[in-house]
């Protein structure tokens, strides 16, 4: 059976020519790169290209700091940890501001920093989704440390204010932590625009390999590591580097970043495409403004219809999307996102997520829409409320 | 934790072949008409089961004989997964052929039983188990519908698990029988709590009338009274000296509380104890081992710090997580 991936907000294909980047360094060029010998040393022009393809991604300036770890929620807890023991335990600022927006990992570091007395804030969004400026503004008082908010949502794809709220934090002086997971490769993200202290990310979010990711910290804003033991990253993260990891994830930021035009246009033309097409069909409604989502991202509600269901018969014919319905979580617990805005409450039920990539191909978005409208006409014949 | 569920994510693999058939081909669904009903000289039953705001609901439709009270047709609407549609597909089928009477006693547990492939080997894995409870609640509905009669007439009193059908007398006699101190071991030996885990404590995927938590808590204070009939209680408590009141407390901790948590690897120790605005002694405690990283310990572990020394030493007690 032909089979089409239309889960990117959870993990991507790695792009062939990453992988042909990363290939030499498993059974040629396996060198520790601390070591001194020769298969140290052969090992690390290609840490430093990797560097130097991962600042230019980001914008980020040379007296900052990029560390290479293992994905976005060591990044994240990296943060809301070092905050802790370097304000919030000892210092009269007790207090943090998220939303409930944010990945767990970023909510769960939260509610552990709870569980040791620091107070923390989760903003609720507006009905359309969004977390504002003036949000975060009123938010802040002078015992806050720091404020986290994600760049974009992985469910609804909403793009978030960031630039304006990293501005209002920076006026208040309160430290700011961006989780920009789902933007890299699908947004502009460019650290000489926004003065943002903490941006994480993960490779295999943009066509990069699974178990690399990085922690951008602003000059002026050092946290403690997490991990402690050795002089790796200049010693804010010990661990011998994933060499392959980090090669493959400095290609995959310099291919994602190129490819920005492509995602914009392209991309969002097919996206569109399915959007529209799955909008012909009565009572379907779509999460977030268009404009304002990244271009890959389709959150739609379809009436009558429940979302595991829905990726069941997806999946049946071989094509692969995720679902916020509490049903499908080991958990059930209803998503997080979805009952914050609030809009229906059938909304946390009836959720599907497409996510693209720029390797989706227009025959894919073809045969999704025949087989989700054949989808959604057997589930509503059976379901009792459609 | 162990080996086998360190890697999660599984949901799908678990279910049967006949849950996955049933939801790809579901053979009792549709509607039922008064033509049809007529047609097979039999009363028209609808019942309707469940809010879509909550995630399931579904409608059953019986054709019921007149003169015998035998279920000659039934057929079913579901808007729910995969697991709600073939468990209620599996109902509807078992109830086919038999009276309302003998339909009335199908259970959840009879569906899931009915769905599994083999003998020993579940249909749903255990969060899923939940699904089922609907199709048993739409048919205790339809039965009251066709009896003409309150549907709470029907139903088992104070269920404390839905979903393995347990009672609050069958886990408070566990408690008593057994000497139970932890939820686990009401788990181990009553199978409530093992499924969806909403009677757990709350939180969980549905709003419960009970929790284990609340239960073992009170059964626990229950037993240390009758033990103990000398015990201080409600407004006694706030009489006595802030040394002695610390005392009954610690007592309390190490006999109930630090035991249940260490089972987690867990613990707790006391910060400050003071009289609040409110009236109630406030006992601020800190998380130590694994209850600091847990993400129950917000809610849930105080809650059970909580009712534990409500029941074991007094009434007039509120526990709070100490500021760092």
């Amino acid at each position: 059976m032909e089979r089409i991936y239309l889960d990117n907000n959870a993990t991507t294909i790695v792009d062939p020519q990453v992988r042909e980047a990363m290939d030499p360094f498993y059974c040629q060029m396996y060198g520790n790169p601390n070591s001194l010998h020769s298969y140290g040393i052969e090992v690390r022009p290609y840490l430093h290209q990797a560097m130097e393809q991962m600042y230019a991604g980001i914008g980020a300036r040379d007296e900052d700091d990029v560390i290479i770890n293992s994905c976005a929620t060591e990044g994240n807890n990296t943060v809301i940890m070092g905050m802790y023991f370097n304000l919030l335990k000892d210092t009269r600022k007790k207090r943090l501001v998220t939303t409930q927006l944010e990945h767990p990992c970023v909510r769960e570091a939260c509610r552990f920093l709870e569980t040791q007395g620091v107070q923390v804030t989760y903003l609720a969004p507006d009905r359309d989704g969004m977390i504002t400026a003036e949000m975060v503004k009123e938010a802040i008082n002078d015992k806050t440390a720091l404020v986290s908010v994600m760049w974009a949502n992985n469910e609804t794809g909403l793009v978030l204010p960031i630039k304006e709220i990293a501005e209002t934090c920076k006026e208040k002086g309160v430290y700011f932590h961006t989780d920009a997971v789902q933007a890299i490769g699908k947004v502009d993200v460019d650290l000489r625009d926004v003065p943002i202290d903490y941006l994480t990310f993960s490779a295999h979010k943009f066509h990069g390999p699974k178990g690399a990711g990085g922690l951008y910290i602003r000059q002026g804003a050092s946290l403690p590591p997490l991990l402690h033991g050795g002089e790796q990253m200049g010693g804010h993260r010990a661990g011998t580097v994933d060499v392959a990891g980090m090669v493959g994830m400095g290609k995959a930021m310099e291919i994602a970043v190129d490819s920005l035009d492509f995602e914009d246009k392209e991309v969002r033309r097919l996206r569109n495409k399915l959007e529209d097409a799955l909008l012909k069909n009565d009572d379907v409604m779509v999460v977030g403004d268009r404009e304002l989502r990244t271009p890959n991202t389709l959150y739609v509600s379809i009436r009558g219809v429940e979302g595991e269901a829905m990726i069941w018969d997806l999946n049946e014919h071989g094509i692969a999307a995720s679902t916020g319905s509490a049903c499908a979580s080991e958990s059930l617990e209803a998503s997080p996102i979805l009952t914050a805005i609030g809009a229906d409450k059938e909304l946390a039920h009836t959720g599907v997520r497409f996510s693209l990539s720029r390797f989706t191909t227009e025959h894919e978005i073809d045969r999704t829409i025949e087989v989700a409208n054949r989808a959604i006409d057997r589930l509503r014949q059976l379901s009792t409320s459609y | 934790m162990a080996k086998n569920d360190l890697i999660g994510g599984s949901l799908w693999e678990q279910y049967s072949e006949k849950v996955s058939e049933r939801m790809n081909n579901p053979r009792h669904f549709g509607e039922l008409t008064q033509e049809d009903a007529q047609a097979m000289n039999g009363r028209l039953v609808v019942a309707n089961e469940g809010a879509e705001s909550c995630g399931d609901t579904v409608r059953l439709f019986w054709v019921v004989g007149d003169d015998d009270e035998v279920i000659k047709s039934a057929k079913f609407k579901s808007f729910g997964c995969g697991t709600a549609i073939a468990s209620t597909d599996m109902m509807a089928e078992m109830c086919i052929g038999k009276t309302v009477e003998q339909a009335t006693k199908i259970t959840n547990l009879d569906v899931e039983k009915a769905l599994r492939d083999s003998e020993d080997e579940a249909a749903v894995p255990p969060q899923k188990m939940h699904c089922s409870v609907m199709a048993y609640e739409v048919i205790k509905q339809a039965t009251a519908i066709y009896r003409n009669v309150d549907v709470a007439t029907l139903q088992e009193k104070n269920i404390v698990c839905e979903c393995a059908r347990v009672s609050l007398q069958m886990v408070e006699d566990a408690i008593r029988i057994n000497d139970l101190t932890t939820v686990e071991e009401i788990t181990d030996y009553t199978k409530a709590g093992a499924f969806c885990k909403s009677c757990i404590e709350p939180g969980g995927h549905e709003k419960r009338e009970h929790y284990l938590v609340d239960i073992l808590a009170r059964v626990r204070g229950e037993i240390e009274r009758e033990n103990n009939p000398d015990g201080v209680v409600g407004d006694d408590f706030l009489s006595l000296s802030i040394v002695k009141q610390i005392k009954a407390i610690e007592q309390s901790l190490d006999q109930y509380v630090r035991p249940a948590l260490a089972g987690d690897g867990g613990g707790v120790e006391l910060d400050d104890v003071c009289l609040g605005d409110d009236g109630l002694v406030h006992v601020h405690i800190k998380y130590q081992g694994s209850c600091k990283g847990c993400a129950g310990s917000v809610a849930g572990t105080l809650s059970f710090v909580q009712k534990s020394l409500q029941g074991t030493v007094s009434d007039k007690i509120r526990v709070v997580v100490a500021q760092s």
